[in-house]
């Protein structure tokens, strides 16, 4: 049996290890990387596709080598060499590959784990932590308080539907209980930065849209808009079916389950629009159900919300103490005017517009 | 032992040796050729096997039908083609009907049924009228889902996943529980029949460490089947009755949880896969090491990854659940479970790396199939190892990185698999040979259409296409349309292979009862063989990968070797080798010890 000679087997290896690690790093497969999170994946994608290349390269390469030099003469109808088997080389391509998958697998947990997804610790929702958001959610701090560590999916769904916009537009299905323990609810990824998230979005997937809500407004749309480089938190649920809640340039998926409240948490720090697609089977149209993720700065978040709400306020219709039937729209919409911000002035001008337009 | 011997003395041929031991057991007349035989209730492993190849094979090509019409709807971003529900029912039938009515079904029943009473010298499986139930089970289970047409196809997925699959069109969905229930059964029953077969009906003196490697890879397959697809059964009869009786297992409005259903689903979908991919590791290890002239390259080695395979393959299911309501620990255990499933794979594909380096390659379809088989499966095996990892299977779980991974394993692996055992057996089951030219014709344009239509998946799914849509972003529009003239390419690479067997069935030129010079028992008897297979009881005078003959004194060029320590030799004194029985045993050296004669 040949082995080919020492040096040209040295010079293989070397110029295949360098081909794995330049193309590990030049694949340009990945989108864009648009969170703090979403670079550790890229990362470890970066070092899995290196090795993924030299194996391949090793394969190939000894297939094709041997298709032509090993080609039975023609004529030659004798066996090859009576070779069963080398314990030694076994050993060798056992042990180089079980250190292979456990270095990736310590990695991959070491990256999980700094992306948040194993944090038994979380009380997060139930310490409350003061911030603009959480304040405005009457009770949430409350809740948070009433310890049911039993139950984190019941709790967290109390939690959520606390926000009255919310709870309207989420499906009152039983909230399944004894959820997985840990303090983890069906679980969050995303997101280790330490402390409370800074912006938190409710969202229901429902077929065939995302309808999210920002507690504290009682703005519904189908656009996520988050505040760069904020910690954020996305409560997920569904209506219906199983939907997935994925944002390609986040590296972000978690499957949203009906009768299950699930989490994303991340923090983006790169500036515009990226897709949120369903990622899950939803129906005839789960191709249609995209929407966007639009990262911008927190003051414009703020900016969207509001004219959002002006949009939103015109649309629903709300249970008030006195009866509308003797107001002028002015009057009638007035004390909502100061809720959002706008005064009277600036609604009489959106309203003559509304109406010239129509 | 310190004589050396040249090697040149003895790269003779082992098939002398054991055909002439076999001259007794030599079948003396082959088998009527009466067609009809093949459309009743025959109780013949070999008619059975061949029954379950041929309407297995009808099956994929109506699956492959599927996928043509799921690629041509795909060619455009728009959903353009068929109606957004028909293309769900589309892609959910074309993976029912490639799992369970073409792999599955066509590795186990089929090549299982063919070889393993030959391999093993018995005459027929242990359960003869077993065996012919569980195939005709196949037809009507087969016919059955397909006429889920007529009243709305489910459109679910092949993974049928509740709510969504008890919502609309029930009575597609109810069909096809049914049939995949029947379809589970059958394979239920098959394997039963391969571990009573294997363990009680091998020649006196085949030890399980005697055995084809095929045979091991069928015990494994089959302990994998009788574990998991009862659970599957489970899955599938809750999830009737929440479809049909009201009950609510895995419906959230009245209490359920969709999780359960996808544990129980994976529990064997996940074995499934193994199921379908094992069979074929053990016909890749016949094929390499007949036609490389060479023994295969650690033989224990390679039946004992089987077994880690088995054990393994029952823990790794949730790795198809990392995005859905698992907890974290859960997905860290699937994690460690799912990248360790990758070293005892990995010692297959080296070791049959090893087997071909240094052989004599008869570089013929069979040869190419499997070599192509090597490539196409590794790189399904990387991209596994990746989505493996949690980070990353977070990203691209769901979308075209998983049908590209998918593809790669069981089309790259199990169906060039199947093609390399077709050639390769095929002039033992019919006593004709194949047409060469078109094999190799078959063989380049799978390849490359296969490639054309998967590799560029692999970054659709990456760049942010999710599966299972009809419409997509117009920017993946130039991958997809590669993908889609790949598609037609492998539709058209089915037709060489489809004319060559029908035609070489009946005019092709007559095969010998040994034509590759094989050291199994299947080859040493004729061609077609008898209905009993042997006239008596054949004998394992080679070890059955014995080429290259020598003794136990035979030094090999091979790194660290030494001949006269078994642990260390890589020759014939080698601890890995499948020795024969030194009762009856060719070479004399091998007459040295213990018989296992039972």
């Amino acid at each position: 049996m040949n082995i080919p000679s020492q040096i040209t087997t040295l010079l293989a290896g070397i110029a295949l290890t360098l081909v794995s690690f330049w193309y590990g790093q030049n694949h340009d497969l990945l989108p864009i990387s648009a969170s703090v999170e979403s670079i550790r994946v890229d990362s470890l994608f970066n070092l899995m596709m290196t090795i993924g290349t030299g194996i391949f390269l090793l394969v190939m390469g000894i297939l094709v080598y041997s298709a032509f030099k090993f080609r039975r003469e023609p004529g030659d109808e004798s066996d090859g060499p009576p070779v069963h088997g080398n314990i030694p080389l076994e050993i060798l391509w056992t042990a180089i590959p079980a250190i292979m998958v456990l270095g990736i697998s310590i990695y991959s947990f070491d990256i999980y784990n700094e992306n948040g997804g194993a944090d038994p610790m979380d009380h997060s929702m139930a310490h409350g932590k003061a911030h603009q958001q959480m304040a405005s959610m009457p009770g949430s701090a409350m809740a948070g308080t009433l310890v049911a560590q039993a139950d984190p999916n019941q709790q967290k769904a109390e939690v959520v539907n606390s926000d009255p916009t919310t709870a309207a537009i989420r499906e009152d299905l039983p909230q399944k209980k004894d959820a997985p323990t840990l303090g983890v609810v069906s679980p969050k990824i995303g997101g280790a930065e330490p402390g409370a998230p800074e912006f938190v979005v409710n969202v229901a997937g429902m077929q065939y849209a995302w309808l999210f809500t920002y507690p504290g407004t009682d703005v519904v749309t189908g656009e996520l808009h988050v505040p760069i480089n904020q910690k954020v938190l996305v409560n997920i649920t569904a209506n219906d079916v199983i939907h997935a809640f994925w944002v390609p340039q986040f590296r972000l998926k978690q499957d949203a389950i009906p009768g299950r409240q699930t989490e994303v948490r991340f923090t983006p720090n790169r500036l515009g629009e990226y897709p949120l697609v369903c990622a899950e089977l939803c129906g005839a149209y789960h191709g249609a159900m995209n929407t966007k993720v639009v990262v911008e700065s927190a003051e414009d978040v703020q900016k969207w919300l509001q004219s959002q709400q002006v949009a939103s306020a015109e649309g629903l219709s709300k249970a008030v103490a006195t009866t509308p039937a003797n107001m002028t729209e002015t009057e009638y919409l007035a004390p909502y005017a100061k809720e959002v911000g706008i005064s009277a002035d600036t609604l009489k001008q959106l309203h003559s517009e509304h109406h010239s337009m129509s | 032992m310190n004589d050396r011997e040249p090697l040149t003395f003895l790269m003779t041929q082992a098939a002398e040796y054991q055909e002439q031991a076999n001259l007794v057991a030599h079948g003396s007349e082959p088998d009527k050729n009466d067609w009809r035989k093949y459309f009743g209730f025959s109780t013949d492993h070999k008619v059975i096997g061949i029954q379950y190849l041929v309407t297995t094979f009808i099956f994929y090509l109506m699956g492959g039908v599927l996928a043509t019409l799921v690629r041509t709807e795909l060619a455009t971003p728009a959903s353009d083609f068929v109606s957004r529900e028909v293309y769900n029912s589309l892609f959910t039938v074309h993976a029912t009907v490639m799992i369970f009515l073409w792999i599955v079904p066509a590795g186990t029943g089929g090549f299982g049924n063919y070889l393993i009473p030959l391999m093993i010298g018995a005459r027929d499986m242990a359960f003869p009228r077993l065996n012919a139930i569980a195939f005709w089970i196949i037809p009507p289970a087969g016919i059955l889902l397909m006429s889920s047409f007529f009243v709305g196809a489910p459109g679910s997925g092949w993974t049928s996943y509740p709510p969504l699959s008890l919502m609309n069109g029930k009575a597609g969905e109810l069909i096809w529980i049914l049939s995949v229930l029947l379809l589970g059964t059958s394979s239920i029953l098959a394997a039963v029949n391969f571990i009573v077969t294997i363990f009680k009906m091998r020649i006196p003196g085949m030890g399980l460490n005697q055995m084809p490697l095929f045979c091991w890879a069928m015990l494994a397959t089959s302990f994998l089947a009788l574990v998991a697809t009862p659970v599957l059964a489970g899955a599938m009869i809750l999830l009737s009755f929440d479809l049909i009786v009201g009950t609510n297992f895995f419906n959230p409005t009245g209490g359920g949880d969709p999780i359960v259903y996808q544990h129980m689903f994976w529990f064997y979908s996940h074995p499934a896969v193994y199921i379908m991919i094992l069979p074929v590791f053990g016909m890749i290890s016949e094929i390499v090491s007949v036609h490389s002239r060479k023994p295969i390259f650690g033989y224990k080695a390679i039946a004992y990854s089987s077994v880690a395979i088995c054990g393994l393959g029952l823990i790794v299911w949730a790795h198809h659940m990392f995005t859905s309501g698992t907890p974290p620990w859960l997905r860290m255990f699937f994690m460690i479970t799912s990248m360790i499933i990758a070293v005892p794979t990995g010692i297959k594909v080296f070791s049959w790396l090893a087997t071909i380096w240094g052989g004599k390659l008869r570089l013929e379809s069979p040869l190419l199939f499997a070599m192509g088989f090597i490539s196409l499966f590794v790189i399904g095996g990387i991209s596994g190892v990746m989505v493996a990892s949690v980070p990353w299977d977070i990203h691209v779980h769901d979308t075209y990185f998983i049908v590209a991974h998918l593809h790669y394993v069981l089309f790259g692996g199990s169906v060039f698999g199947l093609y390399a055992a077709f050639y390769h057996w095929f002039p033992k089951m019919t006593g004709r040979m194949l047409n060469e030219t078109w094999g190799k014709i078959h063989f380049a344009l799978s390849y490359v259409g296969f490639n054309l239509a998967f590799m560029p998946m692999h970054k659709l799914g990456i760049e942010g296409m999710n599966r299972r849509i009809a419409e997509y972003d117009p920017k993946f529009a130039a991958l997809n349309l590669l993908c889609t003239i790949g598609a037609y390419l492998l539709a058209v690479s089915t037709l060489p292979f489809l004319v060559n067997v029908c035609w070489s069935w009946v005019y092709g030129e007559k095969a010998s009862d040994n034509p590759w010079r094989g050291l199994t028992l299947e080859w040493m008897t004729t061609s077609p063989p008898p209905v009993e297979n042997f006239d008596a009881d054949p004998v394992l005078a080679t070890g059955p990968y014995d080429y290259g003959m020598g003794s136990r004194a035979t030094e090999v060029n091979v790194a660290f070797s030494d001949a006269s320590d078994p642990v260390l030799s890589a020759g014939p004194s080698s601890t890995l080798r499948a020795k024969p029985d030194p009762a009856v045993a060719a070479s004399p050296s091998d007459r040295v010890g213990e018989s296992h004669n039972r």
